[in-house]
């Protein structure tokens, strides 16, 4: 096989206790009546202090179940977390018991979710389900919690605070809403916040506010932020760094600039080369061909091969490993450097 | 709010009049003889055919004179004036005499419910296929399957008669351990209801969304499941034990008849036993009144717990 | 492949049954053709449960009962002679002799015609009113939708037992056949609505259909369009209501046959002859408990057979 003209060593592994949080080849699965889908197969990536991450990826790419792991939240049975670690502050998350688990929610790690509607309890009022945090995990009183909650809404640029307390959430619009929902998930100061495409179910003006106000939000409070997303759009504004997933996996890795400029990886060239681009005329929009895997039965070795213009025997035979590119880049692709040559020209 | 209730009010007040038309139309319209028809087959004497004629108009004839005496029968309706039995006693004071072993025994009904049924139903809701769940499954397909002219002889005959566990009948002036077993065969069919809608309402919440917020906020699993999810899911099961208690009320018959529980449903049994038409025409309007008043509160109760109705 | 078959037959014979091209008829039996692998799924589901064999058992064996009472016995149920009140079993009368001393499992046998009678009956006369109704407000929408579905809730609110009371009090001193279809009328002018709810809102999917939409394009009327290709989808979840409420109509028939006011002597019911155990129960308490087991097996059969097929067609709450 001639593929190894350039020579990308292996990654190395990320030495102990240097990232705020960190995944390490998580495998989760789901048992349904039909089979074992198996839905994270080995995804690994860090977040440091200060920074945030985009987590990149189709639907069923296993990003939001990842971060739901994280959260420890995810419904078992169906799901098993069935190997890995998630370190936060260099303790295994997954080693934990249910209520020390519970302590890290919102305090350390918060999350926010796509759909606030269905995401927020219909029948409290906002004020009394941000105050809830407060009271249940801080031990405020009723009067305090009301007081850090206008806080909190007026933080998250709500209109008004004071006199929305106690409106309920099909009371609000969509942004108004997702802003209900940063403000609940900022109640307890995370070191951590994963935002579980916040954006998606927004209009498209809205989700630029959103998307303001989520980077504003992460300096001010120094915040570090994991970006769930399928909108590649979405990201360049934003991100330090993205991890694209492809069936379960981490396909390629790298900061934004580069990835942007030349992305290694087929999956995300194609991505990339589906976004209709303002500076270039008369382009034909390429698509991916086929269709997302059938987590069920991926395919065998490399599970983007079915659908990659770049596929070879081996692709099919080997499953790739994480190639390091340069400047920290990992491209889980057998022709990592081909592809990332061919996208710079 | 005050709208909505205004609006709920008014179309109760236009569903009571089509009721009762429909109830004094069946009852008088159309009939050779309107007297003969309230008394069915038994004879009547002429006193009584003279207080009947007085009493329901029933010289004026034609469209007018029906509405005429539909609205006299209106009238006497809600002043509370329902004219004699075909034994002579005022109606009025037969049902004021009833009421309040009706509602004692709908009451115990209502209690074994709550306490059984919605209890259960949240168990099996949260261990949804446990063994529990499974079992009051069945359990419950049971209960509604066996009809109650089943369920009250058999439970009368077993527990009263041959275990003597309860007293068979309850008689003039029942207490509430000769009401127990009567309540509880009245209530088994809403228990039975009751616990599988919370079970489902219960099941159902548990998977939606906002459980997933509430657990990311890190709550405690007592308080996600006591707090958030039974405030959502108990809003249909509290709407259904409402017009289930106007059912209680009104749907008493055969187990007061069986017990001999001298309630409401009990006078009516007898009132159509014995062929007493005014006695019938009298409790049925009542109940009318009660089952669309009970249906009224009930839709205020939804209101007030659910905000997505109170705002629209 | 040998699945399929047994699919096959089982449809035959339901079509069979029931009379051929009458709309509500129990013809499909729960397997709508449409989704194949749905109803291959909900029948393999449906095989292996014990609940769906034996209720299937007692309905056949109560529709046997009520078609030819006189397989099961040789007793004339109306043969009562005083002398034997309250006697123990003899001869065929294997549970012995009521107050009025008649053949009490005879008379049990017997009564399975009226019942299943009135429920059939009543089931029939329910499935046309819903499916005209359901059929008019879920395909035509708009003010016909409105008007209905104010309508059914208007019926809805009506309590069943108090209306019943009302109506057949009008025809207490009419002939037996006037007041058995005075029941089958009570029951199916008012417990059409929840099947009506259930084919309204399956016609509201099947409408949006592309092959309904092809139908359209292809120039197929209204009429055609509604018979041909949305009432087969709207029947299959209308069956297992139907099947169920067949159910409860039997236990109203008992119910208001109990009360007086349904059937009457010499026409021979569960209800009446529970009514009769009743007041007898502390000298006998067979002439009681006999007909209410009858009673109760069959509402219970009808009522567990239609519950596990609308389980095998409906997976989501398992």
């Amino acid at each position: 096989m001639s593929h190894s003209a350039v020579k990308p060593t292996p990654a190395s592994p990320t030495p102990e206790g240097g990232h705020l949080l960190e995944v390490r080849d998580l495998h989760v699965e789901f048992r349904t009546g039909e089979g074992v889908a198996r839905v994270i197969n080995g995804v690994s990536y860090h977040l440091d202090a200060g920074e945030t991450l985009a987590v990149l990826g189709e639907s069923g790419s296993g990003k939001s179940v990842t971060a739901q792991a994280i959260m420890g939240i995810l419904d078992t049975p169906p799901a098993n977390v069935r190997s890995g670690q998630i370190l936060y502050r260099g303790r295994d998350l997954l080693g934990q018991s249910e209520e020390q688990r519970r302590q890290v929610r919102g305090k350390e790690i918060a999350m926010i979710f796509q759909d606030a509607l269905s995401a927020l309890n219909p029948v409290f009022p906002v004020g009394w389900q941000i105050g809830e945090t407060l009271r249940h995990r801080e031990g405020m009183s009723r009067g305090d919690a009301r007081a850090r909650t206008v806080e909190l809404m007026d933080l998250v640029r709500i209109p008004a605070a004071a006199s929305r307390l106690g409106d309920y959430p099909h009371q609000f619009s969509g942004g108004m809403r997702q802003r209900v929902m940063i403000a609940m998930a900022l109640a307890l100061n995370p070191k951590v916040l994963i935002a579980d495409e916040p954006t998606t179910a927004l209009d498209v003006t809205v989700q630029a506010q959103i998307m303001d106000l989520l980077a504003d939000l992460r300096r001010d409070l120094d915040m570090a932020m994991i970006l769930i997303t399928h909108d590649l759009g979405v990201v360049a504004g934003v991100a330090d760094r993205i991890a694209v997933m492809y069936a379960g996996r981490i396909v390629e890795h790298a900061d934004v600039h580069s990835l942007y400029r030349a992305p290694a990886h087929p999956y995300t060239k194609g991505l990339l080369e589906s976004i209709p681009r303002l500076d270039v005329r008369g382009q034909a929009l390429s698509t991916i061909r086929g269709l997302p895997p059938n987590l069920m039965r991926i395919p065998s070795g490399c599970p983007f091969h079915p659908r990659c213009p770049y596929v070879q025997q081996v692709c099919v035979d080997v499953v790739p490993h994480d190639l390091v590119l340069g400047d920290g880049r990992t491209s889980a692709c057998h022709f990592a450097q081909e592809v990332c040559d061919d996208s710079a020209r | 709010m005050l709208r909505f209730i205004l609006r709920r009010l008014l179309q109760m007040v236009l569903a009571f009049f089509g009721t009762t038309l429909i109830v004094y139309a069946l009852m008088f319209a159309g009939q050779g003889d309107p007297i003969q028809a309230l008394a069915g087959e038994r004879p009547v004497t002429a006193a009584q055919r003279a207080y009947l004629t007085e009493k329901y108009h029933l010289d004026a004839t034609g469209v007018g004179g029906f509405f005429y005496r539909y609205f006299d029968y209106l009238k006497n309706l809600l002043q509370g004036d329902l004219g004699q039995s075909l034994t002579g006693r005022q109606i009025g004071d037969i049902l004021a005499a009833a009421w309040p072993v009706t509602v004692k025994l709908a009451l115990i009904a209502m209690a074994v419910t709550i306490v059984i049924g919605v209890t259960a139903g949240v168990i099996a809701g949260i261990r949804r296929g446990s063994i529990f769940d499974n079992a009051t499954l069945v359990l419950t397909l049971l209960v509604l399957g066996i009809p109650t002219i089943v369920l009250a002889p058999l439970a009368q005959y077993l527990l009263g008669v041959k275990w003597q566990l309860f007293p068979p009948t309850a008689g003039a002036n029942p207490d509430l351990y000769a009401l127990l077993l009567p309540g509880i065969v009245l209530g088994s069919l809403s228990l039975a209801t009751a616990l599988r809608l919370t079970r489902t309402s219960v099941a159902e919440n548990l998977r939606a969304d906002y459980v997933r917020t509430a657990r990311s906020k890190g709550l405690v699993k007592r308080r996600i499941v006591g707090v958030h999810v039974l405030r959502n899911s108990l809003i249909p099961v509290i709407t259904f034990l409402g017009v289930e208690m106007g059912n209680l009320m009104s749907g008493a018959i055969i187990t007061e008849g069986v017990f001999n529980i001298p309630g409401i449903g009990f006078n009516l049994f007898r009132g159509i036993r014995t062929e007493d038409g005014p006695l019938v025409v009298g409790i049925v309007s009542v109940l009318v009144v009660v089952y669309l008043v009970s249906n009224l509160v009930v839709d205020v109760l939804y209101a007030v717990l659910d905000p997505r109705i109170r705002y629209e | 492949m040998s699945d399929f078959e047994t699919v096959a037959a089982t449809e035959n014979q339901a079509a069979r049954r029931g009379p051929s091209g009458e709309p509500g008829a129990p013809n499909q039996v729960g397997v709508p053709r449409k989704p194949r692998s749905l109803a291959g799924d909900a029948w393999r589901d449906l095989r292996r449960k014990p609940i769906f064999w034996i209720s299937l058992f007692l309905v056949v064996l109560v529709a046997a009962m009520a078609v030819v009472p006189a397989l099961f016995t040789a007793n004339d149920p109306r043969d009562c002679v005083l002398s034997r009140q309250h006697a123990g079993p003899s001869g065929g009368a294997i549970f012995g002799y009521d107050f009025q001393g008649c053949d009490t499992y005879s008379r049990a046998v017997y009564g399975a015609r009226a019942s299943l009678l009135v429920g059939a009956l009543s089931a029939l006369f329910t499935g046309l009113i819903a499916v005209v109704v359901g059929m008019l407000a879920g395909y035509f929408g708009r003010w016909v939708d409105a008007v209905l579905s104010r309508v059914i809730d208007i019926v809805l609110g009506i309590p069943l037992l108090l209306a019943a009371i009302v109506l057949l009090k009008r025809v207490s001193a009419s002939s037996d056949n006037v007041r058995l279809f005075a029941v089958i009328f009570v029951l199916a002018a008012l417990g059409w609505t929840t099947a009506a709810r259930v084919i309204r809102s399956s016609v509201i999917t099947a409408k949006e259909q592309d092959y309904v939409a092809a139908a359209r394009m292809l120039g197929a009327g209204n009429g055609r369009i509604m018979w041909r290709h949305i009432l087969p989808n709207a029947l299959a979840p209308a069956i297992v209501v139907l099947t169920i409420a067949l159910g409860s109509f039997i236990s109203a028939e008992a119910t208001l046959s109990f009360l007086g006011i349904g059937l009457k002597s010499p026409t021979i019911s569960w209800g009446i002859d529970i009514d009769a155990g009743r007041v007898h129960m502390r000298e006998s308490a067979t002439p009681l408990v006999v007909p209410s087991t009858f009673l109760a097996l069959t509402v219970l059969a009808f009522i567990m057979l239609g519950d596990a097929i609308r389980d095998a067609f409906d997976p989501k709450l398992r």
